[in-house]
């Protein structure tokens, strides 16, 4: 039973771990290339205007669905590992 | 054939398919009437989930606020994608897990209060009920547009065909017709903006074409376009903003509010497993993706085409803006689609300084030296992407085809959220707290009627509605996410989160926004009884209503610690309830309800 516990709060601990990870990369792409480091991107040329524009318009739309997909893949990795999953 | 034929059969045929296949895969149970049974694939799910999201606000009229607001409006893009990082991570497998299938039924029983739940009631009526208006107001300029009748009666006809459809529906809960609706919107969505990207860009990959070079001027579109809008007094459309706080808050508000919204929460429930219910939410958004990477091509693109509809002598320009500006079309040459809105009223124009001619420009910008008094001529932000194939040119099945997508977008998003409303009413408020032995019938009959009263209420309240459809569903979004969403992740996220915590932080959450709300856009959004006006020197810090949902759910979550931490830990029952809904093991078939 003790063993159940301190494996379950680790993998929970994994699960947030990895939650914390993707969002950092979230807050990254939306809040951080489209919107606050826009003007440090503004260098950088895409089809006519710059980098910002196209993070705030496409790239953090592309970066969502990978991190969706990522974080589901590696949690599938967790539930095997610790034996929680169904 | 006449366009209004056209339409007409294209609408038809459409509803014809979703009814057919809401009658071959009928719904067997009542269960399977909310929840459409435990057993679809994550695929379909995903399908259908995006299906329920994007309503009116997200295929009618972001496009429009996109073309208008151009990188200031990049919110809606992000905020509405964005949110489903958090709802794949933070709320819907631990809810999956957790097997109830409406959101008063989790925070009842977490907060183990029917307080909380009678609170949770509460706030997703209130956040259902601005969003339906939201609906109603796209719904409306679509009906009036295929119908050919006045916007108001656009959106009493729209009510009435939304009513008819939820509440002898039941085809809400049946996955295959969302995935109907879903083919239906993305290829309505898409195959005018193919076409249109073909002809300004010459790539036929909207996403691609936006960022690539206009044939005509063999500039960039993008350039071309900051360079047009320039010429008529307005800033860039890739222009930065100022006010970077209001743009965070606005894009985090959407976010939240997109996780906290049930009819979104609801389809998460649908799915064999949790770790399905993961997927599910990557394939949703992949999904919506395919509208939401199109949507900045339309709207960029609509701009571009209709300032160059107006003055034909930009479209091949490189340099000579300002003499193009000079020769705009004249008003008896307007086209027809120019002639069939303005029988909506969604468009007007007004000869200011009597040249026969339209002028159309920034109000703000003084061009006294051009001869011009005044913008000249109105456009709804809500017209575009519909009137977008006829600006352009195409053929009238593509008109029919936006037409019928722009309702399938409205009508089953609506139908979705008129079901949460009236599942909130009848199986949380009245069978769960007030008449546990109600019958069926009684609890059906009682749906309806709250069904017919929260569309009522919102046409009503549509017909002056506080936006533009989008913006409207901004502020419900704003409401859920400063309500629902910090109750939902600290009842997972924190063994410690108590009843009394909860209850405060909802509470909290819920009235500073909507005091904040009503303070700019008036009580409960009735026209003229706002207490300061809707502008930004009028905001609290430059932060505008749209994006106070963000700054109410930091409220919600402060009061809820603060107030948890000063009273008693939850009872050890319910901290083992949240301890099982953390790990998949065990999750059973889906919703035993």
């Amino acid at each position: 039973m003790a063993d159940d516990k301190s494996n379950a709060a680790e993998y929970w601990k994994a699960n947030v771990r990895l939650i914390f990870g993707c969002l950092v990369v979230w807050a990254f792409v939306s809040y951080g290339c489209a919107i606050l480091f826009r003007p440090l991107l503004a260098g950088i040329p895409v089809g006519g205007t710059d980098l910002g524009f196209w993070f705030a318009q496409q790239g953090s739309i592309l970066t969502f669905i990978v991190l969706i997909f990522f974080y589901a893949w590696r949690m599938n990795k967790l539930d095997q590992k610790y034996g929680l999953g169904e | 054939m006449s366009q209004f034929a056209i339409n007409l059969l294209f609408v038809g045929a459409s509803f014809a398919l979703y009814i057919g296949i809401a009658i071959w895969a009928r719904a067997g149970s009542t269960k399977d009437f909310y929840v459409a049974g435990g057993g679809v694939h994550p695929i379909t799910n995903g399908m259908a989930t995006a299906a329920d999201w994007m309503s009116a606000a997200s295929f009618i009229s972001m496009a429009g606020l996109l073309a208008s607001g151009g990188y200031a409006n990049s919110t809606f893009l992000m905020g509405w994608t964005g949110g489903y990082v958090i709802l794949a991570m933070l709320l819907a497998p631990y809810l999956r897990k957790f097997g109830k299938f409406t959101v008063p039924d989790f925070i009842g029983d977490r907060f183990y209060s029917n307080t909380a739940r009678l609170v949770a009631i509460v706030c997703l009526i209130i956040a259902s009920v601005t969003y339906v208006i939201g609906q109603m107001t796209g719904a409306g300029v679509a009906f009036s547009r295929f119908l050919e009748v006045s916007n108001t009666w656009g959106i009493w006809i729209a009510a009435f065909i939304v009513f008819l459809y939820a509440v002898f529906g039941g085809m809400k809960g049946i996955t295959y017709t969302q995935v109907a609706q879903y083919v239906v919107l993305i290829i309505a969505y898409t195959i005018p903006a193919v076409f249109i990207a073909m002809q300004l860009t010459g790539n036929p990959i909207p996403m691609f074409g936006m960022f690539s070079t206009h044939t005509e001027s063999g500039i960039p579109l993008l350039t071309k376009l900051d360079d047009v809008v320039n010429a008529l007094g307005f800033q860039d459309y890739t222009a930065d903003v100022d006010n970077k706080l209001n743009m965070v808050l606005f894009t985090l508000s959407l976010m939240v509010g997109t996780a906290g919204l049930p009819h979104v929460i609801i389809r998460f429930f649908t799915v064999p497993k949790v770790a399905d219910a993961r997927w599910s939410a990557g394939w949703a958004l992949v999904f919506i993706a395919l509208l939401y990477l199109t949507a900045p091509a339309v709207g960029s693109m609509a701009r571009l085409n209709l300032a160059t509809t107006v003055y034909p002598d930009m479209a091949g320009q490189v340099e000579n803006y300002e003499e193009a500006a000079l020769n705009p079309i004249l008003y008896e040459d307007r086209p027809d689609w120019f002639r069939t809105w303005e029988e909506t009223g969604l468009i007007t124009h007004n000869d200011l300084n009597n040249d026969g001619r339209i002028q159309m420009y920034n109000n703000a910008a003084d061009f006294s030296d051009r001869g011009w008094e005044g913008n000249e001529l109105e456009v709804n932000n809500d017209i575009l992407v519909l009137a977008n194939p006829e600006i352009a040119n195409l053929p009238g099945w593509v008109v029919g085809l936006i037409a019928a997508g722009g309702i399938a977008a409205a009508l089953s998003t609506a139908a979705g959220l008129l079901l949460a409303i009236s599942s909130a009413i009848s199986h949380d408020l009245i069978k769960t707290m007030i008449n546990p032995k109600i019958s069926e019938k009684g609890e059906m009959l009682a749906a309806r009627i709250s069904m017919g009263g929260a569309i009522l209420l919102a046409t009503y309240l549509g017909l002056n509605p506080p936006g533009f459809a989008a913006q409207t569903v901004a502020l419900a979004f704003g409401i859920a996410g400063a309500s629902l969403f910090p109750a939902l992740m600290m009842g997972i996220f924190s063994k410690r989160m108590n009843n009394k915590g909860a209850i405060a932080g909802m509470l909290a959450g819920l009235i500073c926004t909507l005091l904040y709300i009503f303070t700019y856009l008036g009580w409960f959004f009735v026209p003229g009884t706002n207490m300061l006006a809707n502008t930004p020197d009028n905001w609290m810090l430059g932060i505008s209503p749209l994006s106070f949902g963000a700054v109410g759910a930091v409220i919600n979550f402060a009061v809820a610690f603060l107030v948890s931490n000063a009273t008693d830990a939850p009872p050890q029952e319910i901290q083992d309830l949240v301890e099982s809904v953390r790990y998949p093991k065990g999750a059973g078939a889906a919703v035993d309800h």
